[in-house]
């Protein structure tokens, strides 16, 4: 077993916890979240060209020139292909999509549509709403929960460590500009899944100590908790760091951003289960006491 | 913890082996029915289109209001009342009652027998509201109202829907109602969706009316541009015929002028109609009117009544098949609008599946070296442990035949990620456990005991997140939440029985050895 003290640190970390968050927040209130087509509606197509000579700004005059509100034009890969956004979504006009194409035809040569994705307005703010929906319900029976399973003490420190987790992520997704879609949604849930898993390990072997040790505070408690359970922390987060790596590298393009939200929520819930969720209980003051009056209830 | 009986050793052995046997099942053919299923592959993955279509009910509801004015009116004629100054503003019908007709007026539109305002026993409300305004009635569609014409019409249209994408003949499609006024449209393996989009884009609502010899628009005519949008014309309002007295259509070449026309039948009351409508009206121009726009209007020279004729105006043979289609699939009751599509190609959708796979393959094996290295024999046991639960996972999305989406590989491979935690949570409680108890068996027992409410807490609170995106998500996301959600119940069974199985076979055996793990 390892003796590391983590104790001793509690508070920079925590200074660097709440300057982390307060970053986050400065921009996803001025700067937002960049949305994709799912929840912003409009129209994405990822193109293969056949004519390797065409770049990003040829291709980018090309939708200019048809007027399709603010396009924009990245790479998506492979050389030869792109993703292209654009506000316009028209539902009244079933050949739409088949015009785009005819027309780019003539201006850049021969192009593949390999995906297609146009969602109206109603549908997108449809979207968003469910997605957020989502996300409240799962914070909620998370909340649930841990209140059933342990005292109020542990569900506050274990709640604020997924509102950690879950506002830092968001926040380098907006610092980044990186997109915000449908799967980052599911990545959010299972980040918010992963986060508590790790902070419940913890926090079960924190509630054993208690009942195991009457004379030692709760600060080197929390400290000798998180030393005990550590090399599984480590290894679970290793192990599941790995197949998330292997899906960001080898997964393909679509399952970039989906993947890198899930990396950085496991970085976060792993730091946050230690860093977060232990000093709360000891701010808290739990002590043997907190655990043996729920009990005799 | 570590007995198990003989009983319970052989139903783990057959239990894992016959999912995997339904995971193989995937990869090889098998003759029995039973056990040849598949995992479906999703939309994304298989490539194909996802439409989302919604009716545009105003044209229906304006349209019903107009026939509900002239029911109105002729209702209360029977009844000797007079009512006047009908009109119908914002999906309001209006109208004015005299000072001592007010009253009945109001009792019969408020009667719960009323047959002019329908009362709905089961929603305990009627079809029209009724409010007043000085001597004038405003009736407007109730909530219930308005629900039972939005079910009716769309009934109606997911019928035509369905013929139409029948008649293309794709392989399997998918048509689900969606809310009251949507209808969900699933195109597996479509190459190109644009020809089905163009189809259930049109109303296809066709008339035959004749042409009006005045050039000026008046009451009782309408001016209506040609298809090609090469003039107007001035066409009677009055229907000689529509597009339910069709009984077939289909493309033809006609002979005469070689071109390609849409040749068509009619019914017994409709070839009547169009016998009699072209023996009065010899030397007249009829127009053909499909959806507002007159594809063509030949002159008549002789009274048609074979009940049988042709369309023409410059069809391609691909127009003439798709007009003949719509034609005989039927007129939608209102428009459709596509207000979510996604559509992947054949294509990325191979791409997905095989990076899927190699991620798969290269995250599974990254974490069995790690184990293997973190906890040698033991880390042996943690990955078989692993694979069958690989297997029971497939093995059971294959059972239900679950649809298999790009997140829902990946996750998978977060199963894979996560499914060592519980070993390891058991691993790390046995090596504390060994510290203070010599005897590996208790030790090993007590390892297993202490760690199942941890096991447990961390695995239920992954579940709710797969349940809550189950329920919330749509499409490939959904997938995600599946494989998610049944790769924790096949991660605890791989963990409690194959690997304690196989733990306990191997400590029953190295007992007098020191540290075990």
């Amino acid at each position: 077993m390892t003796n590391i003290s983590f104790n001793k640190f509690y508070r920079q970390f925590n200074v660097l916890s709440l300057i982390l968050i307060a970053v986050s927040l400065v921009f996803l209130i001025f700067k937002g979240l960049n949305y994709g087509v799912d929840f912003k509606g409009g129209t994405l197509i990822e193109l293969r060209a056949t004519d390797k000579t065409n770049n990003i700004s040829l291709i980018r005059d090309s939708f200019n020139q048809m007027n399709l509100g603010d396009v924009s034009v990245k790479k998506f890969g492979n050389e030869t292909d792109f993703i292209v956004k654009f506000e316009k979504q028209n539902s009244n006009d079933p050949e739409f999509i088949k015009n785009i194409q005819n027309k780019l035809s003539s201006s850049i040569g021969d192009v593949e549509f390999r995906r297609v994705e146009n969602v109206g307005p109603k549908v997108s703010s449809e979207l968003l709403k469910s997605g957020i929906i989502a996300i409240s319900l799962s914070l909620a029976a998370m909340l649930l929960y841990i209140w059933i399973r342990f005292e109020w003490q542990f569900s506050l420190g274990a709640i604020l460590a997924i509102f950690h987790d879950v506002i830092i992520t968001l926040g380098i997704f907006s610092i980044f500009s990186l997109e915000i879609n449908l799967s980052i949604v599911a990545a959010v849930l299972t980040i918010v899944g992963y986060s508590m898993n790790d902070t419940v390990v913890i926090f079960d072997r924190v509630r054993e100590n208690l009942r195991k040790y009457s004379d030692i505070k709760i600060f080197d408690l929390t400290n000798i908790s998180i030393n005990e359970t550590l090399s599984r922390t480590i290894i679970t987060s290793v192990t599941t760091l790995l197949a998330l790596l292997s899906i960001y590298f080898f997964g393909g393009e679509i399952l970039k951003g989906f993947s890198l939200a899930m990396i950085l929520g496991v970085i976060f819930g792993t730091y946050s289960s230690i860093y977060i969720a232990n000093p709360i209980l000891v701010s808290l003051n739990v002590s043997q006491r907190t655990i043996v009056k729920e009990e005799k209830d | 913890m570590l007995y198990f009986s003989k009983l319970r050793i052989i139903s783990v052995i057959i239990f894992t082996i016959i999912f995997s046997y339904f995971a193989f099942s995937n990869f090889i053919k098998f003759d029995d029915k039973f056990f040849s299923k598949n995992i479906n592959l999703g939309l994304d993955l298989q490539g194909g289109s996802y439409l989302l279509l919604e009716i545009d009910n105003q044209p229906v509801i304006t349209q019903k209001l107009q026939a509900k004015i002239i029911e109105l009116k002729r209702y209360f004629k029977e009844k000797e009342i007079s009512l006047k100054n009908f009109s119908l503003k914002e999906n309001t019908i209006l109208f004015e009652a005299s000072d001592n007709e007010f009253e009945n007026v109001k009792n019969i539109l408020n009667d719960k027998k009323s047959d002019i305002n329908a009362y709905y026993q089961q929603y305990k409300s009627h079809e029209f509201d009724v409010s007043e305004n000085g001597n004038f009635f405003n009736l407007t569609y109730s909530r219930y109202g308005l629900v039972l014409l939005k079910n009716s019409s769309l009934d109606q249209a997911i019928e035509i829907v369905r013929r139409r994408v029948d008649e293309v003949g794709t392989n399997e499609p998918n048509i689900l109602k969606r809310g009251n006024d949507r209808i969900l449209v699933e195109l597996p393996g479509l190459d190109d969706p644009n020809r089905i989009k163009s189809l259930l884009g049109k109303t296809a609502n066709l008339t035959f009316q004749f042409i009006s010899q005045n050039n000026e628009e008046s009451f009782g005519t309408e001016k209506l541009s040609f298809e090609d949008g090469s003039r107007d014309a001035i066409v009677g309002k009055r229907i000689i015929l529509s597009g339910d007295n069709l009984i077939d259509a289909k493309p033809t070449m006609n002979t005469e002028t070689n071109e390609t026309v849409v040749s068509f039948s009619l019914d017994r009351v409709g070839a009547k109609k169009f016998g009699r409508a072209t023996s009065t009206g010899v030397g007249k121009q009829l127009a053909i009117v499909l959806d507002g726009k007159i594809i063509s209007a030949p002159t008549i020279r002789e009274p048609i009544i074979s009940g049988s004729g042709q369309i023409s105006g410059g069809f391609t043979f691909q127009s003439a098949t798709d007009l003949a289609l719509l034609l005989r699939s039927g007129a939608l009751p209102a428009p459709l609008n596509i207000i979510e599509e996604r559509t992947v190609g054949p294509d990325l959708g191979q791409d997905s599946i095989d990076a899927g796979i190699l991620s798969l393959i290269i995250g599974f094996l990254l974490v069995i070296l790690f184990m293997i290295y973190k906890y040698r024999t033991f880390g042996l046991i943690a990955n078989l442990a692993l694979v069958s639960n690989l297997f029971l996972l497939i093995g059971i999305l294959t059972l239900f035949e679950a649809t298999l989406t790009l997140p829902g590989i990946a996750g998978i491979i977060l199963t894979v990620g996560m499914a060592v935690d519980a070993n390891v949570l058991i691993f790390e409680r046995i090596k504390e456990e060994t510290k203070n108890e010599k005897n590996p068996i208790i030790a090993f027992d007590a390892g297993y005991t202490k760690s199942r409410t941890t096991i447990l807490d961390a695995n239920i609170t992954t579940l709710i997140a797969a349940f809550i995106l189950f329920f919330m998500g749509s499409g490939p996301v959904k997938g995600f939440s599946v494989t998610l959600g049944v790769g924790i119940l096949t991660t605890l069974f791989s963990v409690y029985f194959i690997a304690r199985l196989l733990t306990s076979f191997y400590v029953v055996r190295n007992k007098e050895k020191e540290q075990l793990l």
